[in-house]
């Protein structure tokens, strides 16, 4: 942006870039921001998750947004391909194409991005047990079209440990689901420096039920586990921790929210810096990427969550988000609509063209009750690790897995959950339109509804493919895969690529997978 | 009573043909206890004493649930019909439970094990009555071993898992667990432990304490036979053959050396003594209710009335 | 069933889903009215259900759903029950659209519970169901 420009407020007084005291945004810790000029040099990408029905549906709207300029796409799954399940499976039935876009073989791959330069966009894939596979697909897509992997840009999500901690998609157990990340990480650290191969995510953590400060440790720790584990896999860490990034959850308390954002960048830089030896400050630089929080959306008058959303955006903005994903007003009924959706979009818009949050960088740093909030953040959040540094005996890595294990997540997480139930319940916290304001608001809302023609075409076109693929060539390929399994020295993007691209189903290679990982079970109710 | 007793004849009849819905409905019979209980215990205990009966307790978090299962399992693979009985504690508050076990049992399930889950209800008494009831009732109908697994803590939970031919205590790595099981009394009534979570470090420290605890036991002469210490990491599925292997030979150690016999006697007795404890607080209960309240008699004098009179009674109740 | 005796529910979640935090929360509202929760978790069959009702006896069933499959999900749960010979009442939980409430009740469905139901909603709704079992 233009360095002359000036920045008034609405009403013509012209502000300056930042306020307050050392250190300033861009400097170490990086409480403040990652940037000296943050949303006056660049705003935040607003970037809109989509994804239903068959590979070619979603083409079209992929095609759709970047006609109006859009350079970031976002896909979404459905649950069986997020489970690394086929659409065939008996598991599948009545999820096919519902949630996301049913992806089973490369060719489903091919045909969501089709006529889309794939050098040229940017990518976001949100899936995280089979994300290898996933990632070999879109690799593969690249490849076919003639753009190499070293310049594909996008980002993976590929962050397994939450799933056992609170989304529960998983697939393999822990140690050997972390290998595979950790061979994600090492083969796009080598051959494709562009990508960012995890998005560790607090997102799912707060709306399966914590609290803010959980939210930031168990994130911040499951990043502090995939840095160890990449560096036992003999990486450097300045060579991939640059393009680690994170994803949080935007809730409604908003000073808490932004403390929360403020202690996570602070906190990172530290333990990079000084506990994994990170010198180069792009890796000590927390980048994220926010999404407003579901759960807090409300089947009861559903038009208000239009207002919830805004304070939560509003809260991830001033709080230094990179990017923002806004939630639809009725999503707590059903898929967003392509309405709800597009006030979802206009509310950020507000938020960034309207308010004027974005002339000034961290514009509450230095109020005593945002940095007490700040400090109060990273003193629970340093608790946490503590605990989880005993449990590992000194490894991060391994106290998140024993955390995992013998279930400290998962019940850390539903005692909050069952807390915060109570305290609605008995009115002591009030949610508009649930236990007070209950009146109006009784008219029916436009739902989405998904046709469900898609399941019968996709199961159709996976029939034809499995009928006209070189099944011994699958078979090599399979068989290929899961002896390589067996070695945790090898990296396993190779045998995944070649699998795929011999048009392996995502269902077998995770079979194949399976057969060497074993299959994880939660073991206890907590 | 008479109906009661036909309902219960006919669900006796079911289950010796092996109706599962007939086994479980006798086992919430049981669970629940009074007359219905009495006969049913009638009923089931000339049928029973085939089974092998093993108790897994630990404290808790020591990994009991998941060996327990991968136990089942393997014994319902190599075909065998176990059933397990497992118990948690109720809320002390609300006398509501969670009970959870069936979660990791998914497998054992699948294989074809019976998997029972049972609440202690609150009242101590009621478990030390109802467990070997719903045991014998497993027995009776051809299931074998029966597994009691609970988590000890409580005396009770203790107790309950040491009326089995096979106990087995599960502690984890480390000094701390083995001290915590020492001072609920799990050292004592182990024939068999696990040190689980054998891949973590400390495991070889707390597979030595126990190697100088059971030495000491030793030479005090308690132990018939000296324990033997299984290594397991349950959730990787290591050492559970070791694990079976070990039950299965205190298992013949028992008929060989006569001392099956010897166990189960103790348990018969432990049984009928929970029982008269039973009766008799149900006695004073009544008795106490009933009291004329006369505070001129000193509360000695009332108590010792009152047990001559139980003692003379022909009839219960 | 006595008075005294608590309510054995056994309680799970159908579909791939593995959001999990209304049935902790249900399991915990439920343990908290007195009743005994067979908890069996995410990404149950008919079949495990039915097994579970089977060996634990269970008064009464609850079962949580996403992604809107009630309309096939709950009528296969009631079915398998009713086919193995169990009659036991069957609760659900999760967003159900006013205009299928009646569809559910047809299916056999004894009560739903949707967003927003508070402990003591859903503590009577399964006492209900419990309480108008066999008629």
């Amino acid at each position: 942006m233009d360095e002359e420009k000036e920045f008034r407020t609405m009403s013509g007084v012209p502000v300056g870039s930042v306020y307050g005291s050392d250190p300033l945004p861009g400097e170490f810790p990086y409480t403040r921001g990652i940037h000296a000029g943050m949303y006056r040099d660049r705003l935040w990408t607003m970037r809109m998750f989509a994804g239903f029905g068959t590979a070619e549906d979603t083409n079209a709207r992929f095609k759709e947004l970047l006609r109006a300029g859009g350079t970031g796409l976002s896909t979404a799954f459905d649950m069986p391909t997020l489970m690394g399940r086929d659409s065939d499976n008996e598991w599948s039935i009545g999820e096919v194409g519902r949630a996301g876009v049913a992806v089973d073989t490369l060719d489903d791959m091919i045909d969501l991005f089709a006529d889309i330069n794939l050098g040229q966009v940017s990518t976001s894939m949100t899936i995280n047990g089979p994300a290898a596979i996933l990632l070999a697909m879109y690799v593969a897509v690249a490849e076919q079209g003639g753009v190499e992997r070293a310049e594909l840009n996008g980002t993976l999500q590929n962050d397994i440990l939450k799933e056992y901690q609170a989304q529960k998609e998983y697939i393999f157990p822990p140690r050997p689901s972390v290998r595979l990340v950790s061979d994600v990480v090492a083969f796009t650290t080598n051959e494709m420096p562009r990508w960012n191969p995890i998005s560790i995510s607090g997102y799912h953590i707060r709306e399966a039920g914590s609290t803010a400060a959980q939210e930031l440790a168990f994130t911040l720790a499951n990043g502090f586990a995939y840095v160890e584990a990449a560096q036992a896999a003999g990486l450097k860490v300045d060579d991939f921790a640059p393009r680690l990034s994170f994803f949080f959850n935007s809730h409604s308390d908003f000073f808490e929210e932004i403390g929360k954002f403020r202690a996570a960048r602070r906190i990172w830089a530290s333990w990079l810096r000084d506990r994994y030896g990170a010198e180069d400050e792009r890796s000590q630089k927390l980048r994220f990427h926010t999404q407003t929080a579901g759960v807090s959306l409300t089947a009861q008058q559903p038009e208000i969550n239009i207002a919830r959303v805004a304070i939560q955006a509003l809260a991830g903005v001033i709080g230094g988000t990179q990017s923002l994903h806004t939630d639809s007003y009725d999503e707590a009924l059903a898929l967003p609509t392509e309405d709800a959706a597009r006030i979802a979009l206009r509310t950020q818009q507000i938020v960034a063209h309207e308010t004027g949050v974005i002339n000034v960088a961290d514009p509450l740093g230095g109020s005593d009750y945002v940095e007490w909030m700040t400090d109060e953040m990273e003193r629970q959040a340093e608790d946490i690790f503590k605990h989880l540094d005993e449990l590992g005996n000194g490894s991060i890595l391994e106290g998140v897995y024993a955390g995992i294990e013998n279930g400290w997540f998962v019940g850390e997480i539903a005692d909050a959950a069952y807390r915060f139930e109570r305290e609605v319940n008995s009115g002591d916290r009030l949610i508009v339109g649930v236990n007070s304001f209950t009146e109006g608001g009784g008219e029916n809302v436009d739902l989405l509804s998904i046709d469900p023609g898609t399941e019968e075409i996709q199961l159709k076109r996976l029939a034809e493919i499995k009928q006209s693929r070189d099944s011994d060539l699958v078979q090599q390929a399979l068989n290929r895969l899961s002896s390589e399994a067996a070695d945790p020295e090898i990296n396993l993007m190779p045998a995944i690529i070649e699998a795929v691209k011999v048009r392996a189903t995502e269902g077998e290679i995770v079979n194949a997978l399976e057969s060497v990982f074993g299959t994880y079970v939660e073991k206890a109710f907590v | 009573m008479a109906s009661e007793d036909s309902t219960i004849n006919s669900l006796v009849e079911r289950a010796s043909e092996g109706d599962r819905r007939s086994v479980a409905r006798l086992l919430t019979l049981v669970e629940r206890g009074g007359v219905s209980a009495e006969i049913i215990a009638e009923a089931t205990h000339p049928l029973a004493g085939k089974s092998h009966v093993i108790g897994i307790t630990g404290a808790p978090g020591a990994g009991k649930s998941t060996l327990t299962a991968s136990l089942a399992r393997d014994l319902a693979e190599s075909d065998h019909t176990p059933a397990v009985l497992a118990v948690d504690p109720s809320s002390p508050l609300t006398g509501g439970a969670i009970l959870g076990d069936r979660v990791r049992m998914e497998e054992a399930t699948e294989a074809g094990a019976f998997i029972r889950s049972m609440a202690t209800r609150g009242h101590a008494g009621g478990l030390a009555l109802a467990v070997p009831g719903m045991v014998r009732v497993f027995d009776a109908f051809g299931f074998n071993p029966v597994i009691i697994e609970t988590v000890g803590v409580g005396q009770v939970e203790v107790d309950v898992a040491s009326a089995a031919d096979t106990v087995v205590v599960v502690v984890t790595s480390g000094w701390g667990d083995a001290v915590q099981a020492n001072k609920a009394g799990l050292l004592e009534i182990a024939d068999l432990f696990v040190v689980n979570k054998a891949d973590r470090p400390g495991a070889n420290d707390a597979r030595r304490d126990l190697e100088l605890m059971i030495d000491l036991s030793q030479v005090t002469g308690q132990a018939v036979r000296r324990p033997e210490i299984v290594m397991t990491t349950a959730t990787e599925g290591k050492g559970l053959n070791e694990l079976k292997e070990a039950v299965s030979e205190h298992h013949q150690f028992l008929i060989q050396e006569d001392q099956m016999s010897l166990r189960r006697s103790k348990r018969w007795k432990a049984e009928v003594r929970s029982r008269l404890e039973y009766l008799l607080s149900e006695f004073s209960k009544e008795s106490i209710d009933n009291l004329e309240e006369n505070q001129e008699s000193s509360p000695s004098s009332v108590a010792n009335d009152l047990a001559k009179n139980l003692l003379k009674k022909d009839e219960l109740g | 069933m006595t008075k005294n005796e608590p309510i054995r529910i056994v309680l799970a979640k159908l579909g791939l889903d593995g959001h999990d935090r209304g049935l902790k929360v249900v399991a915990r509202m439920l343990r908290d009215a007195g009743m005994e929760v067979v908890y069996l978790g995410l990404r149950q069959t008919a079949e495990m259900i039915v097994t579970a009702v089977e060996q634990e006896d269970a008064d009464v069933v609850g079962i949580s759903m996403h992604n809107a499959g009630h309309l096939t999900l709950a009528p296969l749960i009631v079915n398998a029950l009713r086919d193995a010979g169990l009659d036991v009442p069957v609760v659900v939980g999760g967003i159900v659209p006013e205009s299928d409430l009646e569809a559910m009740a047809k299916a056999g469905v004894a009560g739903v519970l949707g967003p927003g139901a508070s402990a003591e909603d859903v503590a009577a709704c399964v006492r209900e169901a419990v309480a108008t079992r066999g008629k």
